[in-house]
């Protein structure tokens, strides 16, 4: 099981950015890398247990499920089905919490999951930096 | 019952700030409201149960007990026991965590307790600005204050410039342009740090810059690039990076051969206290450099053959060292009997003395024929056409440097005869990334503690003896790394 630990501060109040992803549908809208997303069986974006579609840039397609989403904590759990990644029990959870001082945005993003020994340094780089980070950074812009 | 909670962004790594707030008894250092502190009865003060009697500067007295303390999840735990004020059932928690974009801290504090009816707002108000705020404020203090460099006082002008020696190159050319002159050091910019350098790293490519064979130093300007020392100031939005933390740095543009330097802060990198500022100097350039070069460019692996030019020189012995760990038979090229003992003690299997045999014919024999699976060469002219010869199908063939002179390209026909993959590739390249940069270098300290690289500084000059210190690397005299001493 390999963990993986991005964390970021995003220079707006914490509801402001939890608006922005707590669509589950949404990430065309603030990721770099994702071409188009939907929810699979016309289900409500933000009901636990609906599954995301979305096609990345690069082509590939994955499909997600919502396991937790807590409007209450800003925080999401979510569970990939199925990538091209060759992860396996890979869970996520995305997180936001308040710093008072600015009023600004903690942020993390953290990761579980298996994969072949010999990916694990790549996956871990490519998930930590190319995914989470680089999803931070656009959110950062969006959000300025 | 109220509740307050109050967080900030601390730009320090969780490791520093955590060092001082794990010790229960620290906040009569950094708190501006605590007076006089004690831990009662004697007790370490990073022991749960432990109970610290203060005065606040107000006058009015506290008794606060830790109940619970985790160094793995940076989390404490304390209540009020006794407090003139009139608060009661107070339980507060701090916790920090990691910023991993900027290797800062967040730092989380909040607490629940009662207070008379009618004073709510009062002391809600007094925990979150007076304690925590204050607080935060205060350790910020703290830690830009208390780590400062006891250094000689430099000369700084008005303006924050510290005047100091350095090596200039008035024009490129022989050891002779390496002249010691006064130069003025610049406060740190945003981005910025500054460094009082206490070891100065010699590499061949500082030959290059200095000839011109290499375009990046234009004349007049100081050449070098790398060293080690402290980190004096920083400017606006540093994080990672205080002042006082020991780092060194390996990086583009020139600039290193001085006593000051400032320099971009995203290139330092902090040193563990196992690696020593002239080991740190000797290593962070040339360490790095083998470990893209076994790890990343090629990633050398069991029952490799590696054949390793100058197997004796800065990078050569790394490379012997930690080829040898990863379970290749290591192949290296020597100049001297004396070169070839110094590779052999690192871990090179076959050095071959070059002025007694022809390496190619001895590559060929030592592999059954097969010739190396990768070939280190950083000679260049004098060698990389037997390099290629002496490289086995498929090889990967590096070329890293060109001590001799800059080397023919290879043809492509020669190339596509071996199924050959030929890199000219440059460590800043790999290094641009200050994540990766941490990556590599961790790797590198990680195995000087272990004890699998061994860095022999094989000479030490004063500053002012650069040139004698290219002239001898010039001429091959030196076995391992030259540092100079500013």
């Amino acid at each position: 099981m390999i963990k993986v630990y991005t964390s970021s501060i995003i220079d707006a109040p914490a509801d402001a950015v939890w608006a922005q992803i707590r669509d589950f549908n949404g990430l065309p809208k603030w990721t770099p890398f994702v071409a188009e997303s939907r929810i699979e069986g016309g289900q409500p974006a933000d009901k636990v247990g609906c599954v995301r579609n979305f096609r990345l840039k690069d082509g590939g397609v994955i499909r997600e499920q919502l396991l937790t989403l807590s409007d209450y904590d800003f925080q999401c759990t979510y569970s990939i089905l199925e990538s091209p990644m060759g992860v396996e029990n890979y869970v996520a959870t995305l997180r936001l919490t308040p710093v008072t001082d600015g009023n600004r945005t903690f942020a993390e993003w953290s990761a579980e999951f298996d994969c072949v020994p010999e990916r694990e340094q790549a996956l871990a780089q490519q998930i930590g930096q190319g995914v989470f980070q680089a999803a931070f950074n656009s959110l950062k812009a969006l959000v300025r | 019952m109220i509740k307050v909670t109050r967080s900030a962004v601390i730009d320090a790594p969780v490791e520093r700030v955590w060092a001082v707030l794990r010790d229960f008894n620290s906040h009569t250092a950094w708190h501006p409201i605590v007076g006089e502190s004690a831990i009662e009865n004697g007790e370490p003060a990073d022991q749960v149960g432990c109970v610290r009697n203060f005065t606040l500067r107000d006058g009015n007295h506290i008794r606060e007990q830790l109940l619970a303390l985790s160094d793995e999840e940076h989390v404490s735990t304390y209540c009020i026991l006794d407090a003139t004020l009139p608060m009661r059932r107070y339980v507060a928690t701090v916790q920090l965590k990691r910023v991993t974009d900027g290797n800062r801290t967040f730092w989380h504090w909040e607490s629940t307790f009662d207070v008379p009816r009618g004073r709510e707002r009062e002391f809600a108000e007094l925990v979150g600005k007076g304690v925590y705020e204050a607080g935060f404020e205060g350790l910020r203090t703290y830690l830009r204050q208390s780590r400062a460099a006891p250094a000689p006082a430099p000369r700084r002008s008005a303006r924050g410039t510290i005047r100091c020696s350095a090596i200039v190159i008035d024009r490129h050319g022989g050891a002779d342009e390496l002249k010691l002159r006064d130069i003025d050091v610049q406060p740190p910019g945003p981005g910025e740090a500054r460094l009082r350098q206490t070891a100065i790293g010699v590499n061949y490519i500082d030959v290059y810059v200095r000839t011109g064979a290499y375009p990046l130093l234009s004349a007049p300007g100081v050449p070098g690039m790398e060293a080690a020392g402290e980190v004096i100031d920083v400017g606006e939005g540093v994080t990672g990076i205080l002042p006082g933390d020991r780092v060194a740095y390996a990086c583009a543009p020139v600039g290193a051969y001085a006593q000051y330097r400032t320099l971009k802060a995203d290139q330092l990198v902090v040193l563990p206290d196992s690696i020593g500022d002239d080991v740190a100097a000797a290593l962070m350039l040339k360490g790095m450099s083998a470990e893209y070069l076994v790890r990343r460019l090629y990633r050398v692996q069991r029952g490799d053959f590696v054949l390793v030019h100058s197997a004796a020189g800065g990078v050569g012995l790394l490379l012997c060292q930690w080829a040898k760990h990863l379970g290749a038979t290591v192949i290296g090229t020597v100049s001297t009997e004396a070169k070839a003992r110094a590779a052999r003690a690192a871990g090179c299997d076959h050095p071959i003395v070059t002025t007694q045999d022809d390496f190619v014919a001895r590559t060929r024999e030592i592999t059954g024929g097969r010739g190396a699976n990768v070939v280190y060469d950083a000679v260049g002219k004098d060698t990389l056409a037997g390099s290629l010869e002496a490289l086995a199908t498929p090889g990967h063939l590096v070329s890293y440097g060109q001590s001799s002179g800059a080397p023919e390209p290879p043809p492509m026909t020669v190339l596509s005869a071996k199924s050959a993959t030929f890199s000219r590739p440059v460590l800043f390249h790999y290094t641009a990334d200050p994540a990766v940069l941490r990556e590599m270098a961790g790797n590198v300290f990680d195995l000087v503690a272990r004890g699998v690289l061994r860095v022999e500084i094989g000479q030490r000059y004063p500053l002012a003896e650069a040139a004698r210190a290219h002239r001898e690397l010039e001429a091959r005299r030196t076995i391992g790394a030259s540092v100079l001493l500013p």
